[in-house]
């Protein structure tokens, strides 16, 4: 068959996965606002207008991923990307694939941060302008993954790759499209959730704003860091994936793509739950504003441990040595490794940050049993680590062992 | 690249047990973690009682941690053992 026709089609499903799956979570985030902003206007029938106004304000944003999935699924549609080489085929899923996931987290965490905003307005409908600032920044925030997703969805697009082999660069095309893709939906998802209750907080407190936006962007900055680590990977696959090669390295190619796009889901809404739990404690108990940032910060660190076992694994799989005769048990051995660590993080991510955002709660309820509550948290997150561990060690023995 | 029956086998083996584990740790992770966050609740609204409350989490945790084990057993036999 002409490499023609495999590159139209793989520009076809790249299209439709693209699309598909982007359209998922700005619906969601959308639905989400519009149903708390009928609740808000139940509560107060005079402000239906400034609830409405808010109400597309931030539905417009949480619009703005599904837009990008929009524009890439064009351009994967009518693009000609036929005289680009075989890889041009799995360049084109592989964009389908990050920026219609990558699109998920950011288009509902939008939708938190501005069903918080209006529900917030209701209760205190005189500081309704301020507030449409802070879901503005907790949202702009939240729409980084997106973006990054974008970012490797242009590049798979437009990258040349006339005269390479299909293999194993095309899996490691499509390893760069599941890393950023999986890894975008945790860090926009959680990210949103911290921006929605920094809006919560500060219709309760509204002295407190300044207070509650740092807290709420340092806290979404740590969220980030998940779907950083996937962009660094989908990027190291594009510009250092191997152009030859045997079945090994395609399958540890896309095994590293596997391994960091889903294991930064957990631990990016993890972090973002705590964050948004740190900022709900501070505006029911100011006195703890201080030590919360302390205790969000290690109860996120704790909770990032998930992606970084993620993370290092992808390296590994990216960087090891596959000189030896190409088997079927040792590609399928070095795929599983992806596997296993990827889904094997999510869990432990996302539970170490329920974890630490019941701590910062607990903090805010008893302010002076900060060394009492940051044992229990982290004797909790050590205990909830330890299936992340049997994923590594899992990962490891079918990296190196079999 | 010769592809045997044998060689089949033991590609499905290491691509089920990467599966097992992966998704066997996931329920053990959130479940765990909602263990301990309910705990830090706990303790936030009843300090005194803290030695029952650890100890408490800690048993539960451990009944969560089985399926998380059993993903582990089932995957090392599969790649050791099958």
């Amino acid at each position: 068959m002409d490499a023609e026709f495999i590159v139209k089609a793989g520009q076809y499903i790249g299209a439709g996965l693209c699309m598909g799956f982007g359209a998922i979570g700005a619906a969601v985030g959308e639905g989400l606002t519009g149903g708390w902003a009928n609740r808000s206007i139940s509560r107060r029938l005079e402000m239906a207008s400034p609830f409405t106004r808010t109400m597309l304000v931030g539905q417009a944003v949480a619009e703005t991923s599904a837009i990008f999935a929009l524009m890439v699924a064009v351009l994967l549609l009518f693009t000609d990307l036929s005289g680009n080489g075989i890889c041009a085929s799995a360049a084109a899923i592989g964009a389908g694939l990050a920026m219609g996931l990558g699109a998920f987290g950011s288009g509902i965490g939008a939708g938190y941060s501005s069903l918080e905003a209006i529900w917030g307005a209701s209760r205190q409908p005189l500081v309704g302008g301020q507030m449409t600032t802070t879901m503005l920044v907790g949202q702009a925030v939240c729409q980084t993954p997106a973006i990054f997703a974008l970012v490797i969805s242009f590049l798979l697009i437009f990258g040349n790759y006339s005269g390479i082999p299909a293999w194993p660069y095309s899996a490691a095309l499509i390893g760069a499209g599941f890393a950023m893709g999986f890894g975008a939906i945790g860090s926009g998802w959680g990210g949103g959730q911290a921006g929605g209750a920094a809006c919560e907080g500060f219709a309760r407190q509204p002295r407190l704003k300044g207070a509650l936006t740092t807290l709420m962007l340092v806290g979404q900055a740590v969220a980030q860091t998940p779907a950083i680590f996937a962009l660094l990977i989908a990027l190291m696959l594009i510009a250092m994936g191997p152009k030859e090669g045997n079945l090994l390295v395609s399958c540890a190619m896309l095994g590293a793509g596997i391994s960091i796009g889903l294991g930064a889901i957990g631990s990016g809404m993890g972090n973002g739950i705590t964050s948004e739990s740190a900022c709900k404690a501070v505006s029911r108990e100011s006195s703890v504003t201080r030590p919360m940032m302390t205790f969000m910060l290690v109860g996120q660190a704790v909770g990032q441990t998930p992606v970084i076992f993620s993370l290092m694994i992808s390296l590994m799989l990216i960087f090891g040595n596959y000189a030896g005769p190409p088997t079927l048990p040792g590609a399928m051995a070095l795929l599983a490794a992806g596997i296993s660590m990827g889904f094997g993080a999510i869990g432990p991510g996302y539970g170490n940050g329920i974890t630490a955002a019941k701590a910062c709660e607990a903090l805010g309820m008893q302010p002076d049993k900060t060394g009492l509550i940051m044992r229990t948290m982290l004797i909790a997150q050590a205990v909830a680590q330890s299936t992340a561990i049997y994923a590594l060690v899992i990962a490891f023995v079918l990296m190196f062992v079999v | 690249m010769d592809i045997s029956g044998a060689d089949l086998i033991r590609a499905a083996c290491f691509l089920g047990a990467g599966i097992a584990m992966g998704l066997g740790a996931i329920g053990p992770g959130v479940g765990e973690g909602f263990v301990g966050g309910k705990a830090c609740e706990a303790i936030g609204r009843n300090p005194d009682e803290a030695g029952l409350l650890t100890r408490t989490m800690l048993v539960a945790q451990a009944v969560s941690e089985s399926t998380g084990i059993y993903s582990l057993v089932v995957a090392l036999l599969l790649i050791f053992v099958v």
